[in-house]
């Protein structure tokens, strides 16, 4: 048992993926020697070498294009995009290869490959270092996303991502990276892809969050417990296949529910959770269904105080719980 | 002896060149029948397909094609059948099961990938699978098609530049029938040869005689070789021509010349090697008649056999979208 952080925890995952099997590799920018923008591939080249670690020119839809190839011929290709918002030049290649292979060939091609993307704000990354993208990616059935938000399941994320038959993106957010801590067990231990998790438990009102929101629901979750409404916190950790159920049960206990994710609000992730809320629900519920998201501007600015207004805090997330717990 | 396997060699060139041409044309035939909604034709590219895929090793290379590529994956071991197959969405259609449009190749037995409609993103899949075979040490060539028209797309930029950098074993072939649908080569591009741009990713680009069957051929066993001698990738483009509309949906007089059509058509590369082969005393008439009489043969059967298979189940609509 060790307590890494959230970064450590993908390298160990990467790093054992790639001792266990001949057929897993990097591909990415600056992935080599530097070992990652942030670090994560960090020691990797030294172990596996040049061909295992490929650092690749500067050109998204090759690193993605490519790795779809390599899986086709039989390789577990981990594809690393340099940050989430540089993902855009191998949509096509996501949406129109990766995820419709399995289909359009009626299961002769599959494309086990894991895409790496770091993604989220609060770091000042403005504009293009800090965008949310999970919800172009999870409208594309054939495509798993996940989007860990502790060591412990990001560690065994990866690796069951990695193990699937099937493209995964995989969500690592920027901010976790060296803020979020937790033990990882050194023996061998499995998260599923597709399962949530109850993070905490509270009787007025749920919160289903993911990534860097879930840590800020539960701090809200527990300034509120002091206020006496206690709050239920949903780590949704993948985002399709969605767990309905964990989601489904927890709304049903507490009969009111804010969704929390750092997205722009409109037609973001949040609203199908919303949606399936009211339709699967409804009979359950005490007060409409909430949702928390990022402001509806083309992307977070850099300066500090506009940064703030844009993001989701466990301040504007507590003033949100108040109000529905009130209703 | 080699001069009877020559010969043998040239009347497969010419048996492969004559099915893909007869069943192309039962094709538009069935089209017009109202049998099959879509046609997309290989008409005029016969030359440059049979010749660059008799120089690799069926079952053992890896094709990823793009629509044009019937004379591909005929020379490939994609059979009649499973071209009709597809072409009516049948069931049993091994492409796609008939999700796909027709020309949506796919053949995992016979290592022709699946390729989308999207042009030009089959090309990085081209040079990943090239880089999986160079990381295991196989020696496999990866040969993978475009049209001129798709030569303008980034991905084949960011394909060739990768393969270029890591001498990867892909042979990119081009072939380049003067018009992408309507837009003609002149408004494409700034250079006479697509097979120029291969100077900037540092290998080299051949121009061949796209409707000369045996000059497409040697150039394409050159590259195959430099491939497996692992010296890296090769760009070659051959010049076709393009006998048909872009598909049966298209009407190519709304953009093309009458003398255009004419000038494709005196340069037909079916025609052009069955002269050849007659003029070389290697093809005589009964030789001919029988080659013809057992492809007439072999179109029928795919027809009747096609007709016959049973369309997929509705039920099956929402399988494999994950693996089951």
């Amino acid at each position: 048992m060790a307590e890494l952080n959230l970064l450590e925890a993908i390298n160990q995952a990467i790093d054992e993926a790639m001792a266990a099997d001949e057929r897993v590799y990097i591909i990415g920018e600056d992935v080599g020697y530097r070992g990652g923008v942030f670090r994560v591939t960090d020691g990797l080249i030294n172990k596996y070498g040049e061909k295992r670690v490929i650092d690749s020119p500067l050109a998204e839809s090759i690193i993605v294009g490519s790795s779809i190839g390599a899986a086709l011929y039989g390789m577990r290709p981990i594809a690393e995009m340099q940050f989430a918002d540089f993902i855009f030049p191998a949509f096509n290649q996501i949406l129109s290869e990766a995820a419709r292979m399995r289909y359009r060939s009626n299961n002769e091609w599959n494309v086990p490959m894991v895409i790496r993307a770091p993604y989220g704000g609060g770091i000042h990354g403005a504009l293009y270092h800090s965008q949310s993208i999970e919800a172009f990616f999870t409208h594309i059935p054939g495509l798993k996303v996940v989007a860990p938000s502790t060591p412990y399941d990001a560690k065994a994320l990866l690796l069951a991502s990695i193990a699937d038959p099937d493209p995964v993106l995989f969500l690592e957010h920027k901010k976790c990276y060296r803020l979020i801590k937790g033990y990882v067990p050194d023996a061998p231990y499995t998260v599923r892809i597709g399962e949530a998790d109850v993070v905490r438990e509270g009787d007025d009102i749920s919160v289903i969050a993911y990534g860097l929101m879930r840590h800020y629901a539960v701090e809200a979750a527990e300034t509120l417990a002091s206020e006496g409404i206690s709050v239920e916190v949903v780590d949704l950790r993948t985002l399709t296949p969605l767990d309905k159920t964990t989601v489904l049960n927890s709304v049903k206990k507490t009969g009111k529910a804010l969704i929390v994710y750092e997205d722009n609000e409109f037609c973001g992730y949040g609203a199908e959770i919303a949606a399936l809320i009211a339709q699967e629900a409804f009979e359950y519920l005490d007060g409409p269904v909430q949702r928390l998201g990022g402001l509806d501007i083309p992307a977070m600015p850099y300066s500090a105080p506009l940064e703030n207004e844009f993001m989701p805090t466990p301040q504007k997330i507590a003033d949100r719980l108040r109000d529905l717990a009130a209703f | 002896m080699k001069q009877e396997r020559d010969q043998t060699h040239l009347l497969e060139m010419y048996r492969l060149m004559r099915l893909a041409r007869s069943l192309d044309e039962r094709m538009w035939q069935l089209n017009r029948q109202g049998k099959a909604p879509f046609v997309i034709s290989c008409q005029g590219h016969e030359a440059a397909q049979v010749g660059a895929a008799l120089a690799l090793r069926a079952g053992h290379d890896w094709v990823v094609p793009y629509y044009r590529d019937l004379g591909v994956v005929l020379t490939m071991g994609m059979t009649p059948r499973e071209v009709m197959l597809a072409l009516m969405a049948k069931a049993e259609d091994p492409n796609s099961g008939g999700r796909q449009m027709p020309a949506h190749y796919s053949h995992r037995k016979l290592n022709i990938v699946s390729h989308s409609s999207p042009t030009g993103t089959q090309v990085p899949h081209a040079v990943g699978i090239g880089l999986a075979a160079q990381m295991r040490g196989d020696d496999i060539v990866v040969w993978t098609a475009y049209g001129e028209g798709t030569s303008s797309q980034g991905d084949v930029h960011e394909a060739m530049n990768l393969a270029g950098v890591m001498k990867l074993p892909v042979i990119f072939f081009c072939e380049n029938n003067g018009y992408a649908i309507s837009v003609p080569q002149r408004k494409q591009m700034g250079v006479e040869n697509v097979a120029d741009r291969a100077a900037g990713y540092g290998f080299p680009g051949v121009v061949v005689d796209g409707t000369n069957v045996l000059e497409v051929h040697e150039a394409t066993m050159a590259a195959v070789e430099r491939a497996r001698r692992g010296d890296g990738p090769t760009l070659i483009e051959a010049k076709c021509v393009r006998l048909t509309a872009h598909s049966s949906d298209d009407n190519d007089r709304t953009y093309r010349t009458a003398e255009d059509l004419k000038a494709m058509k005196a340069q037909d590369p079916v025609v052009k090697f069955e002269t050849y082969l007659t003029s070389e005393g290697i093809l005589d008439d009964a030789t001919k008649t029988k080659i013809l009489n057992e492809i007439k043969e072999a179109v029928n059967d795919a027809t009747k056999y096609a007709e016959a298979a049973p369309l997929p189940d509705p039920a099956t609509v929402k399988r494999y979208v994950f693996a089951e």
